[in-house]
């Protein structure tokens, strides 16, 4: 099989999109080639299917944002692409009032069509206003529906599934994850929304990560395994709606858990699969739930300040071999 | 303008007028939950756009809704049943006032959200475009809504990508209290379309005939591949801002004034003039639809509450 990028599955998922359903458009900025978008993840798209549904936008984030929505609820399967997801605070309206609400608000009269792609996460120093990891704002949300790729075979699944879908998803893509390469089928294929994937199977502890964490907790169950730590690797993949039966049977099997987020701890994703295990797993467990997250700052822009303030594999080795008295 | 688009006229706006003043009444009464933001007073504004628009056509609203909901030819009877918040309403209940809508017949809802619907209207315009369906997009706002970001935004890209999207600005002067030159250095929205490089119009927005003949020549234009125009129409609203909000900020005398030019009392004038309408035409008019009107509160007031749990549904398609 060929390999290829996390950008190139991405740009791959579109135009094989394209190509099966001319209602699917692209908008976004800089998204026709030669540029291709800020990270490739539309380059080739338009010089094979045209330039007439991709559109290039101005930088006015709540105006296209709010037409993508206003074209996917009158016919179109617009995929509306932030240039980082940081800028999606200019958004916000016509995401969390407008799209998340409008189905239910309209008392179930439309379908929302509708994906919204954006690059997140940080080890790039990028500072504080280009590396940011929301996706935990938005699962708080009624009506949104979040995934995280971790890999490019699991880039193109899911986007094919979210172009598919008739609900709005918000696609976030880790710009750490752009250039690493993989087997990828040629062929459209599909991977469902809200479901994760158990990438490691082991018996002594489940470390539940998504996104760019998902690199460093395997990385960190290579180096646990040599020392003889068998760890269950569960990547979320989506972390709204959240497949909670998968991790609450790997509890189940392990006993432990732990946490890996690259976001921010407070009102998160990571705290609120602390409260499922609590409510739902509490007598499986032998040891207290578990957290890494990012520290409570805005990321900076030194390296080495950065890499202080995000998750480590160290950070999880450590943390794994506390948690099993084995430090 | 014929006479079947006059009768037309007279009824959506007589239809709106005697709506909202049921609706004052029955929220008065306590018979309605929530908040009501009453279109008495800018009715000639909904009609004369909507007069020219087909169901094909798109409309977004605002906060003040009911009268482009009406105008775009929503029932009555599922527009009182959703203000009873009730399971026959237009949104089954969840909606409410600020959230009506009737997709069905082009109504991308009203909004909550001030300038909210301008990126949707802008979004239905590229549908439009993009699958060759000839429909137009007419984005309502009030002048509050030109203040927003959004306004610039949207009407950034219309222009840009030539979308047929129609900004109906209608300028009754004040957001919530305050009135607009207060907040805005300079008296005529419309100014700004040719920054846009747009069309402009600025109309008395009180008479519904030139409404009607401005939003004709905007919608052609739009519709023939040429793009948005920016239509400001000058009018008043004869209710406070929301029902039940202290009358502080406006004077006596100004309320006369606007109260002259009652939109009504002015449509009915032109069009008999006109020879469009006649005292017979307007009497038959009124009265069926004082018919319809007290057959929609029944129906409202009979029709049943949604279940409890019918909040679970309607979130996922």
């Amino acid at each position: 099989m060929r390999k290829i990028s996390y950008s190139q599955a991405i740009a791959e998922a579109q135009m094989q999109e394209m190509q099966r359903d001319e209602k699917v458009i692209l908008m976004g900025l800089v998204q026709k080639d030669p540029y291709g978008s800020a990270f490739g993840q539309t380059k080739g798209v338009s010089s094979i299917v045209g330039t007439e549904r991709i559109l290039d936008m101005p930088i006015s984030e709540q105006g296209y944002v709010g037409a993508a929505l206003g074209a996917a609820i009158t016919g179109m399967r617009p995929v509306v692409e932030l240039q980082f997801q940081d800028f999606i605070t200019i958004a916000m309206d016509q995401i969390v009032q407008q799209a998340a609400n409008m189905r239910y608000m309209f008392g179930g009269q439309i379908k929302v069509p509708l994906v919204l792609r954006a690059p997140t996460g940080g080890y790039l120093s990028a500072a504080a206003q280009h590396s940011h990891m929301l996706e935990s704002w938005f699962a708080h949300i009624p009506g949104l529906m979040v995934v995280l790729p971790s890999n490019a075979y699991d880039a193109k699944g899911l986007l094919i599934a979210a172009i598919r879908e008739d609900n709005f998803i918000l696609y976030f893509e880790h710009k750490k994850l752009y250039d690493k390469k993989m087997d990828v089928p040629e062929e459209p294929y599909t991977i469902p929304v809200g479901k994760a994937a158990v990438k490691l199977e082991g018996k002594d502890i489940t470390v539940v990560a998504w996104s760019f964490m998902v690199t460093k907790v395997l990385d960190a169950c290579l180096i646990l395994e040599k020392q003889g730590i068998s760890c269950e690797v569960i990547d979320l993949r989506t972390v709204s709606p959240i497949d909670e039966e998968t991790i609450l049977s790997s509890v189940a099997k392990t006993s432990r858990i732990l946490i890996v987020q690259e976001g921010y701890r407070h009102s998160s994703i990571a705290t609120d699969i602390s409260a499922l295990i609590a409510e739902k797993g509490f007598d499986y467990l032998k040891a207290s739930i578990a957290l890494i997250t990012a520290k409570d700052v805005p990321v900076p822009f030194a390296p080495v300040m950065e890499n202080f303030v995000l998750p480590q594999t160290q950070d999880i080795v450590e943390m794994v071999k506390r948690i099993l008295n084995k430090a | 303008m014929d006479s079947t688009i006059a009768r037309h006229i007279f009824e959506k706006m007589y239809a709106i007028r005697v709506f909202e003043e049921k609706v004052e009444t029955l929220f008065a009464k306590g018979e309605l939950p929530g908040f009501v933001h009453l279109y008495i007073g800018q009715e000639a504004c909904a009609v004369g756009v909507c007069a020219n628009l087909e169901t094909k056509d798109y409309i977004t609203s605002t906060h003040r809704g009911h009268g482009h909901c009406i105008a775009k030819g929503c029932n009555l009877d599922r527009m009182m049943a959703e203000l009873f918040a009730k399971k026959t309403g237009y949104n089954h209940g969840k909606g409410g006032s600020m959230h009506l809508a009737s997709t069905e017949i082009g109504i991308l809802g009203a909004n909550g959200i001030t300038a909210g619907g301008l990126p949707i209207a802008v979004g239905a315009g590229l549908t439009s475009n993009m699958l060759k369906l000839g429909s137009v997009a007419v984005a309502f706002v009030g002048d509050g809504a030109t203040n927003q970001g959004t306004f610039h935004e949207s009407v950034n890209l219309a222009a840009a990508f030539k979308l047929p999207v129609i900004f109906a600005v209608e300028n009754n002067q004040f957001g919530v209290g305050t009135r607009f030159t207060e907040v805005s250095n300079g008296i005529d929205i419309v100014k700004r379309a040719a920054g846009y490089g747009i069309p402009g119009v600025i109309i008395d927005g009180m008479d519904v005939v030139a409404v009607y003949e401005a939003a004709k020549e905007a919608i052609g234009y739009a519709k023939a591949g040429n793009g948005p125009t920016i239509i400001e129409m000058k009018t008043w609203r004869y209710r406070m801002h929301f029902q039940g909000e202290p009358a502080t900020y406006r004077s006596k005398d100004e309320e006369t004034e606007w109260l002259k030019k009652d939109p009504l009392k002015i449509a009915k004038t032109k069009l008999k003039m006109m020879g469009l309408l006649d005292d017979l035409i307007i009497k038959e008019i009124e009265a069926s639809v004082q018919n319809e009107l007290e057959d929609a509160v029944e129906f409202a007031r009979n029709s049943p509450d949604p279940m409890p749990e019918d909040a679970l549904t309607d979130l996922f398609a």
